[in-house]
């Protein structure tokens, strides 16, 4: 290998080394790791917690805010990756205990004690489906429960997809009060509400807590023959938090048990969702302290946003070259194996990235670390496929010569074969290192930190400015990496083959 | 001494060579002539044991390192013609020193200026790279050369100049040199002894005398003819 390349794997090697060695967060006093799911109001009561966490000053709150849904969530409070988070009743009878027959609270503490988890005092309100219908509509038909709509077959409806098919949806609730209507259309949650207020619908399905309840003039009615399952909300945490930190579990119990009613939650949802305040802002509004020391530091964020996006990349993408070149090389050599080798690295391709984060939780918990794993797995394909490609194309009659000369095993490798593949090789790696920019966004879903953090967030507030505000980064990071790697190709691309491929002829 | 008993040698369902019998002595230089597609660079690959033979045997005395240069000189582009030269000589685990004082000596025995050495292939012309290739054939000092049509790509005046170069180089060099060309003429500059070649099969050895005025086949006269100006011509040219 020539001492420019030498110098520029040196310098490569050293600037990842660094990034690797950095630690994710630097090593303090004890701390309770919070997680939330990704949508609004697991948001904002997990900040509620992890503020009081802090306020109590026994241990410091760590958040790993916007697990992408009950499985993940579930999963990484199971595995010890986070102590506590928000849940609801219902989803722990039927997701976590799997026994939907299971309905009171004081039922379901045995069996979670068994698996190592404890339950708080309820928070005093209750997030289930309900059915909503304008207030003048409610007045003129006299609607109050949903027994009342069976009178009334010629009103329209307009369901959230998951509310249509979930069987403790729309199905069963037909069934179980024996309702029709004269139009269901399946229409986006978001959506539904302004249908309903400009009449365009009659009934839609909503949580109870939605902010856009405490908006519009709406009235919910009761589920009198009680179909819906109870969805209490409750805080979940592993038993070893109320023996570690018995001060702060008290705090807790005592701050928030009974203390949030749903007109409450309902509320703290719309300043959130409605009026763009920041989940710290609206927890803290909770709480009942000023705002101002919760205020969001955005140039600070960004940055170590960016720190954890480019620690995701560097890592993963080192990773998978140290992995993807002695692959691709292993494919070129043996041509039988390069098959079944390439087959299977494509077929992590076509994996949804989302799927093998989730694979990962099993292995390695939430965080960084399944995270870089799957991104990894992920990164592998154009440089598996790039090494695969430049090393068995390259010309046949230099690579006969490597035997005349007596150039054999590393040698050939390192001296022949690598520089000469270096350029396809680089190809591959920067294809790679672009791919991994964006998919490294998803990382956020399993706690994995970088600028999906806002993209997640974003989603769950519906808010376009928060979204972009993590895209337009990573997009940068994009091109900013892009332009990297072409002074990287300096110092691993020898400098004839540069000025071969750039002069003309 | 090179030598080839009855060797068959086939690609698919080509058949390359066809019981070929060839003997090389030490020392001697030798022409396999014949057109493209004749079998004539199978067999230095099957002497430098790139290839393996379907069947017959091959056998080269002392085994040793040979020197081989191909039509395109086959130079690895990214790096210098010094670096080119001298890889045999890493591999083989020589001193810089060493590495240096041969590569001199060689560039002299070539006739190649020393800052050339320090080109890339692509800044160099057709007939330096010949003559760097050869130098990096030369450089283990094998006892053993194999030149599979070395000249074929170069510009006609660059290659009669360098065939005298060559018939020189070798002269002082002593060495067993095996040549593959399709050139009546170059066959004449170097060969003592010619191998015809055709279809993978031998139609005749001798002197290049032998084949002119006893041609074992109508094939050796025609292909000779093929090559050589018509009397009229080289008269009113003056050639």
């Amino acid at each position: 290998m020539t001492r420019r390349a030498s110098i520029g794997l040196f310098v490569a090697g050293a600037v990842l080394g660094l990034l690797w060695a950095a630690p994710a967060t630097p090593a303090e006093p004890p701390s309770i790791r919070v997680g939330s799911k990704s949508f609004t109001e697991s948001y904002i009561l997990a900040e509620i917690v992890a503020q009081i966490i802090d306020d109590t000053g026994e241990a410091r709150a760590e958040r790993r805010l916007g697990l992408g849904g009950s499985g993940i969530v579930h999963g990484a409070l199971a595995g010890g990756h986070i102590d506590v988070y928000p849940e609801y009743t219902g989803t722990i009878a039927q997701a976590i205990l799997k026994e939907p027959s299971l309905v009171l609270l004081e039922a379901m503490r045995g069996p979670l004690g068994t698996r190592g988890l404890i339950v708080g005092v309820p928070l005093g309100f209750d997030n289930t489906y309900a059915l909503a219908v304008r207030r003048d509509a409610a007045a003129r038909l006299g609607l109050r429960t949903i027994s009342d709509l069976a009178r009334h077959p010629r009103l329209r409806a307009a369901f959230d997809a998951g509310f249509l098919e979930r069987a403790d949806g729309w199905p069963g609730l037909q069934r179980h009060y024996g309702l029709r209507f004269a139009d269901v259309r399946i229409m986006e949650h978001a959506l539904t509400y302004p249908a309903l207020a400009s009449g365009r619908v009659d009934v839609i399905d909503v949580f109870s807590t939605d902010g856009q309840l405490s908006r519009l003039d709406l009235a919910l009615l009761t589920d009198d023959r009680r179909f819906f399952p109870d969805y209490t909300a409750v805080l979940l945490a592993r038993r070893a938090l109320p023996e570690r930190f018995p001060r702060t579990w008290a705090a807790l119990e005592r701050r928030l048990g009974g203390r949030i009613d749903t007109a409450t939650m309902s509320r703290l949802n719309a300043l959130a969702d409605l009026e763009r305040r920041s989940f710290a802002e609206v927890a803290a509004t909770f709480l009942g302290r000023s705002t101002a020391d919760t205020a969001r530091r955005p140039v600070r964020e960004l940055a170590r946003l960016t720190l954890e996006h480019l620690r995701l990349v560097a890592v993963s993408l080192s990773v998978a070259v140290l992995l993807g070149v002695p692959l691709g090389i292993l494919a070129a050599r043996r041509r039988r194996l390069a098959q079944a080798e390439l087959m299977g690295v494509g077929v992590l391709q076509t994996i949804p990235a989302l799927a093998l984060l989730s694979f990962m939780i099993p292995l390695f918990g939430i965080g960084e670390v399944p995270a870089l794993v799957a991104l990894s797995l992920y990164a592998l394909l154009p440089i598996v496929r790039n090494t695969h490609a430049a090393i068995s194309t390259l010309d046949p009659r230099l690579v006969e010569m490597t035997t005349v000369l007596g150039l054999r095993g590393w040698r050939r490798l390192a001296w022949i074969e690598l520089p000469l593949a270096s350029v396809t090789i680089m190809a591959g790696v920067k294809t790679s290192a672009v791919l991994t920019v964006g998919t490294a966004t998803l990382a956020a879903f399993i706690g994995g930190g970088g600028y999906g953090t806002l993209i997640v967030t974003g989603l769950a507030l519906n808010d376009v400015g928060t979204i972009l505000a993590g895209a337009i980064p990573a997009a940068v990071m994009a091109l900013v990496i892009h332009a990297a790697f072409e002074g990287l190709d300096r110092a691993v691309v020898p400098r004839a083959l540069r000025a071969a491929a750039s002069a003309p002829g | 001494m090179i030598a080839l008993r009855n060797v068959t040698k086939r690609f698919g369902d080509r058949v390359a060579l066809d019981h070929v019998s060839l003997t090389v002595e030490p020392g001697a230089m030798h022409v396999l002539l014949g057109s493209s597609g004749s079998g004539k660079s199978t067999v230095l690959r099957l002497i430098l044991g790139l290839l393996h033979p379907d069947g017959g045997d091959v056998r080269v005395e002392p085994v040793a390192p040979m020197g081989y240069v191909v039509q395109d000189g086959a130079l690895y582009p990214h790096l210098t013609a010094a670096r080119n030269v001298v890889l045999p000589a890493r591999a083989a685990g020589w001193t810089a020193a060493r590495q240096a004082a041969r590569l001199d000596a060689l560039a002299a025995l070539v006739d190649l200026e020393p800052e050339l050495m320090g080109r890339y292939p692509h800044q160099l012309s057709g007939g330096q790279r010949q003559r760097v290739s050869l130098m990096r054939a030369l450089m283990l000092d094998p006892p053993v050369l194999l030149l599979d049509e070395p000249l074929g790509a170069l510009d006609p005046i660059t290659r009669a100049n360098l065939q005298v170069q060559l018939v020189r180089v070798f002269g002082e060099l002593r060495k067993t040199v095996v040549l593959v060309t399709h050139d009546v003429r170059e066959a004449f500059v170097f060969g003592s002894m010619i191998t015809l070649l055709s279809h993978g099969r031998v139609v005749q050895q001798g002197t290049l005398t032998d084949l002119a005025q006893r041609p074992a086949d109508p094939f050796v006269s025609e292909f000779l003819r093929a090559q050589t100006p018509p009397p009229e011509m080289t008269r009113d040219l003056r050639l």
